[in-house]
């Protein structure tokens, strides 16, 4: 073999460099076109604040007592679902319906929204164990109540009614169901209900699956899939976010009464969380958390849903 | 028992997807990485900077960033493949990084006197290489080949993130459907775990056969 001479290979190596970079500027000029418009969402400066209930106590809960020792309720919710429950990387806070519905919550409990709450971002597989292992006192993130689950875990609500529709692009005209999706790719997250139903329901339509609704909205930005389904409630987050791309098309094709879950045992906790819904929605609070979170992708705010006395008897 | 039972066609197609991730790949993988270790260890300096670049660069990188690269990146310049064909080109070309380097160093264990006879007898560098260095090598490099190869096997697992069916995966379906979390793990570490002995038992009874007694 020939020794090699000190330069050529630097050379190509730099060279490689080059298209390496010109490729990554390249992908993220993509990104700034089409992917990542200026962040719309819920504003925290106009969020609405909650009366604290500070005379509130509710001894036969063991939950709601030892949080009060604790001086905090640790609440799990969402992190990836704009609208309903999102993680702000830089600043650390949550924001979204379902984080407002848990901060009335703890005031009707008796905990002060700012100070008294610790969020728990729990992903959908892992809620159930967080409930039984007590990790979390409560959970509010688009928590659909069914049968399977009731045996797992107690439920408060429902607090409000989703169903399963699709986002598509803006400019899109021919799909307005599932019925439409012959033949084309429908996006949702892998094992979810909603991308169990399009697959069994709906065998006609391509099912793609993503970890995260982010990817498949990105997706569908790009022209990949024509579609993305799961609860409207989700969908209307990300419409909100970006409004001059996408929007949510057609009837609900499923009915997704959301609860909060409450560890199974503590019945008194559910009740409580029962009461402080209701009068949440008397007095207009559920209404204004709603119009400063999901409202803002223009859809005007519905009749809140009754609670279910018998999830708690 | 009841998960397996009541759900023995999921774990069947997601067992199934993980074994095909995993046959296809390792062909690629030993494919391309027995041809990179050519390059590396080529008179061509062209050659072996590819080599080296192919190595630098796949060895270095997280495969789940390979997999982002591939699925979100290529179809931005107009690259639609099938989910499939893009997981087992991430899991091939990340893994023959590895195969290269291994079976460079079962290169380097054939003395030098073996390479220089054959180039006496005339040989090309292509018939020292097929005929006389890599048969050597091979014996050398039959255990780190085969935990390369299991390590791939739990790598396919990144590829039920991107719209590919397999084992790992199943249990998001079945948690989702309220079957207990534990339980599905259970059965899904006993797939891996089907798979990954068979690949170990037949690189032990490769390494019988053919390894080298030192």
């Amino acid at each position: 073999m020939r020794t090699p001479a000190p330069h050529p290979p630097h050379r190509v190596v730099a060279v490689l460099g080059r298209a390496l970079a010109a490729a990554l500027l390249l992908g993220t000029a993509a990104c700034g076109a089409a992917g990542s418009p200026p962040a719309r969402g819920p504003q925290p400066g106009k969020l609405p604040h909650y009366a604290v209930d500070t005379s509130f106590s509710l001894p036969s809960s063991p939950t709601w007592k030892s949080a009060r020792e604790r001086g905090k309720l640790i609440v799990g919710v969402k992190e990836d679902q704009p609208g309903m429950g999102e993680k702000n990387p830089a600043t650390g806070t949550f924001t979204g319906f379902d984080v407002e519905i848990a901060k009335m919550m703890a005031a009707s409990l008796g905990f002060a929204p700012g100070r008294q709450i610790e969020y728990k971002a729990i992903a959908s597989a892992n809620r159930e164990t967080a409930l039984q292992n007590g990790q979390i006192d409560y959970y509010v993130g688009t928590y659909t109540i069914n049968e399977g689950r009731k045996k797992l875990v107690g439920f408060a609500g429902p607090y409000y009614i989703a169903g399963q529709r699709l986002l598509v692009r803006k400019d899109e005209k021919r799909l307005r169901g599932p019925q439409d999706m012959a033949g084309r790719k429908i996006c949702s997250a892998v094992g979810s209900t909603p991308l169990q139903r399009i697959q069994s329901d709906y065998p006609r339509a391509e099912a793609v699956a993503y970890d995260s609704y982010a990817i498949c909205v990105d997706n569908l930005l790009n022209n990949q899939v024509d579609a993305v389904t799961t609860d409207d409630t989700i969908l209307l987050g990300y419409a909100a976010k970006d409004p001059g791309a996408l929007k949510v098309v057609g009837k609900a094709f499923s009915k997704e009464p959301y609860g909060i879950g409450v560890p199974r045992q503590d019945r008194a906790l559910a009740r409580a969380l029962d009461e402080a819904i209701t009068a949440r929605e008397k007095d207009g609070d559920w209404k204004r958390a709603y119009q400063v979170t999901l409202g803002l992708s223009g859809r005007p705010a519905p009749k809140p849903p009754r609670v279910d006395p018998a999830l708690t008897r | 028992m009841d998960v397996l039972t009541q759900n023995f066609s999921l774990y069947g197609e997601g067992f199934w997807g993980t074994v095909k991730l995993t046959v296809y790949s390792s062909l690629l993988a030993l494919g391309v990485g027995v041809v990179m270790a050519g390059f590396r260890v080529a008179p061509v300096r062209a050659l072996r900077v590819v080599g080296t670049a192919w190595v630098t660069v796949l060895r270095n990188t997280p495969l789940t960033l390979l997999f982002f690269a591939m699925l979100l990146g290529l179809p931005r310049f107009g690259v639609a493949l099938p989910f499939e064909l893009f997981a087992v080109l991430a899991l091939g070309c990340y893994t023959s990084a590895f195969i290269c380097e291994a079976v460079r160093s079962g290169i380097n264990t054939v003395p030098v006197g073996q390479g220089e006879a054959a180039r006496s007898l005339g040989m090309t560098f292509g018939q020292t290489l097929g005929a006389v260095v890599l048969p050597q090598a091979f014996r050398s490099v039959i255990a780190p080949i085969g935990s390369t190869l299991i390590a791939l096997t739990k790598n396919s697992a990144i590829a039920g993130s991107f719209s590919v069916v397999e084992l790992l995966s199943t249990y998001k379906t079945l948690s989702e459907n309220g079957y207990s979390v534990i339980w599905s793990f259970v059965w899904i570490a006993v797939g891996y775990l089907i798979l990954t002995l068979t690949i170990s038992a037949l690189f032990h009874a490769m390494e019988r056969r053919w390894g080298v007694a030192r």
